[in-house]
């Protein structure tokens, strides 16, 4: 019945190239309108081509400081990258047999997936205030003059943040783990160990080349979805906001294209990204055999 | 004698760091969130106790029927409200995305290129793909200028930006990749004999969709259904920007709490939340069995 060429196929590949459009065209609208004049506003038409708002983004014009905010989600998504694809990449090789609190481990991972994020994140904010208390407390009672001094809060980028952007990260890694342990041939690893290769060294030599391609879907997730995590950091962050903080925070000041020139050097960070990953995934795939 | 270094070491060990942060961040925040929903405070600070008052103050009034509805009810309704459409949307829409990539393109290589397709969105900025609707549905937007240029009327419409409308047009935008992803997986396992066969038997195109493929997709259904319900019921940040911050959400109660410190206040707002996420999760599970899927 699936044959070709009837009239359901035009239709499901006109409604598919429908969805495509309705996913892509406004993206493509707004890097088009960061093109504007100088003159133009925040809709069509188009008043000259120019990259004045890419200049008054450079300036820094009217915007806060988006280029340390920027600086910072780089940094913040490059260590969460790291540390998504080292502890998945662990958790998924543990997982390969059960162990004791395997399944709350693996409950608790679905779960952070569907918690809302808003009460995540307050929960991790109530957990560094009551750290904070508590280390207060601690340099008050025993008079610890550096506590005293110095100590004002734990809550910052690189503690809360970090750990608040991981409970999304991780789950998304230690899932594609187990889609690629499910498909993976053991006779390799098998005839590894049989010839005398230690647990290390049958890791490094046969395992990791097998999964590196996935690795890379890994880390290619541990960026993005911190570089444009929003939800789960808005209470957690500390004194420096990242840059999606920034960005919701300008679409209720900001009335020029100037937020457009903004979306279409993130939205070119992530494509390049993307890009990059899916190169070096094909690459992997190709030298593997 | 055996020598405790000469035991080995289990491969669960490996699991240690990951277990941690989910201990540190995700299990002990929970815990605390609900220990300190029973607190009390005051303008500076958060004082032990255990009370009441946080939840009776969610629900004040709110019994009361010769007044009108209550913040809260009010809220988790309009909240309702968009969980519905959102689902409704993603669902058909997502279905049937799956169902061209599933049953319509042969090539592993079209299947996985257009399944990229669909996914690299995922990958950049919910913000930026919010406020790109802004050129398009403003009142000197595209659309407007569209529907003045043919005619079919002679004011711009306003409905169409910052309005319930714009809120689930964004949801169903970003998350029917949410529904795609679990339905695509369930249709790719069916097996095509089974298809083969009811045709056979003479089922047209519909019923086969109908009685063969629906079911069988369920699960896939259920779990796409409880990522998109569970990211509208938590959300403030869609809702507060495609809603031009007029429309309330439980997320934005919680937000604005927490901004005015009132801790415990909003803790007792996502205790509440959660548990109705949950209850929502547990009587869509009791449709089919997760783990069979898994």
């Amino acid at each position: 019945m699936l044959n070709k060429k009837n009239k359901t196929y035009y239709i499901c590949v006109f409604f598919f190239c429908l969805f495509v459009l309705f996913l892509y065209g406004p993206t493509f609208t707004i890097i088009l309108l960061s093109f504007q004049g100088p003159d133009g506003g925040l809709t069509f038409p188009l008043n000259g081509v120019s990259i004045y708002w890419f200049e008054e983004l450079w300036r820094g014009g009217s915007v806060v400081d988006i280029g340390s905010a920027f600086k910072r989600s780089i940094i913040l998504g490059l260590i969460v990258m790291v540390l998504t694809v080292l502890l998945s990449v662990s958790a998924g090789l543990a997982f390969r047999k059960k162990f004791w609190g395997s399944d709350m481990l693996f409950f608790a991972t679905v779960a952070s997936l569907i918690v809302p994020s808003i009460v995540l994140s307050l929960g991790v904010a109530l957990q560094f205030r009551l750290l904070d208390d508590f280390t207060k407390w601690l340099g008050s009672t025993f008079d610890i003059n550096y506590i005293n001094e110095f100590f004002q809060t734990s809550l910052g980028m690189f503690t809360s943040g970090l750990g608040a952007q991981l409970t999304w990260t991780l789950p998304f890694g230690l899932l594609i783990m187990f889609a690629v342990f499910n498909r993976f041939d053991k006779s390799y690893e098998e005839a590894a160990r049989d010839l005398g290769a230690s647990p290390w060294k049958t890791f490094k030599e046969i395992v990791f080349p097998l999964i590196a391609p996935s690795i890379i879907g890994i880390a290619l997730f541990g960026f993005t979805l911190s570089y444009d995590e929003l939800a789960r950091s808005s209470q957690v962050m500390g004194a420096g906001n990242t840059l999606p903080l920034e960005l919701k925070g300008l679409t209720t000041t900001v009335t020029t294209p100037v937020i457009y020139a903004l979306g279409t050097v993130t939205t070119f960070v992530s494509f390049s990204v993307i890009g990059i990953s899916i190169v070096c995934y094909i690459w992997l795939k190709r030298n593997k055999g | 004698m055996m020598k405790f270094w000469k035991i080995k070491p289990s491969v669960g060990l490996l699991s240690i760091p990951y277990s941690f942060v989910f201990i540190f961040f995700f299990f002990i925040p929970l815990v605390l969130t609900l220990i300190i929903s029973f607190w009390d405070y005051n303008e500076y600070s958060i004082i032990p106790d255990f009370i009441l008052e946080n939840y009776i103050y969610i629900f004040k009034d709110c019994f009361n029927f010769e007044k009108n509805m209550c913040v809260t009810f009010k809220t988790y309704i309009s909240t309702f409200i968009f969980c519905f459409a959102t689902w409704f949307f993603t669902l058909i829409i997502g279905f049937f995305v799956a169902y061209f990539l599933a049953f319509y393109v042969n090539s592993i290589t079209w299947q996985i290129v257009l399944f990229l397709l669909c996914t690299i969105p995922f990958w950049t900025s919910n913000v930026i793909r919010m406020i790109s609707w802004i050129p398009l549905l403003g009142r000197n937007g595209l659309v407007n200028d569209f529907l003045l240029y043919i005619g079919l009327t002679d004011t711009p419409q306003e409905w169409l930006l910052y309005s319930g409308f714009s809120i689930v047009l964004a949801f169903v935008h970003l998350y029917t990749l949410f529904m795609i992803v679990p339905i695509f997986n369930s249709m790719m396992r069916i097996d095509k004999s089974i298809i083969e066969a009811a045709y056979d038997n003479g089922a047209n195109g519909l019923q086969i969709l109908w009685n063969v493929i629906i079911p069988l997709c369920k699960p896939g259904i259920v779990i796409g259904s409880i990522f998109v319900i569970t990211v509208v019921m938590g959300d403030f940040i869609t809702i507060g920007i495609m809603g031009g911050q007029q429309v309330p959400s439980i997320g934005k109660i919680i937000y604005v709490e927490m901004s005015y410190l009132q801790l415990p206040a909003a803790a007792a707002n996502a205790v509440i939340l959660l548990a109705l996420t949950l209850l929502i999760i547990w009587i869509m599970t009791k449709m089919i069995d997760i783990r069979k899927e898994l």
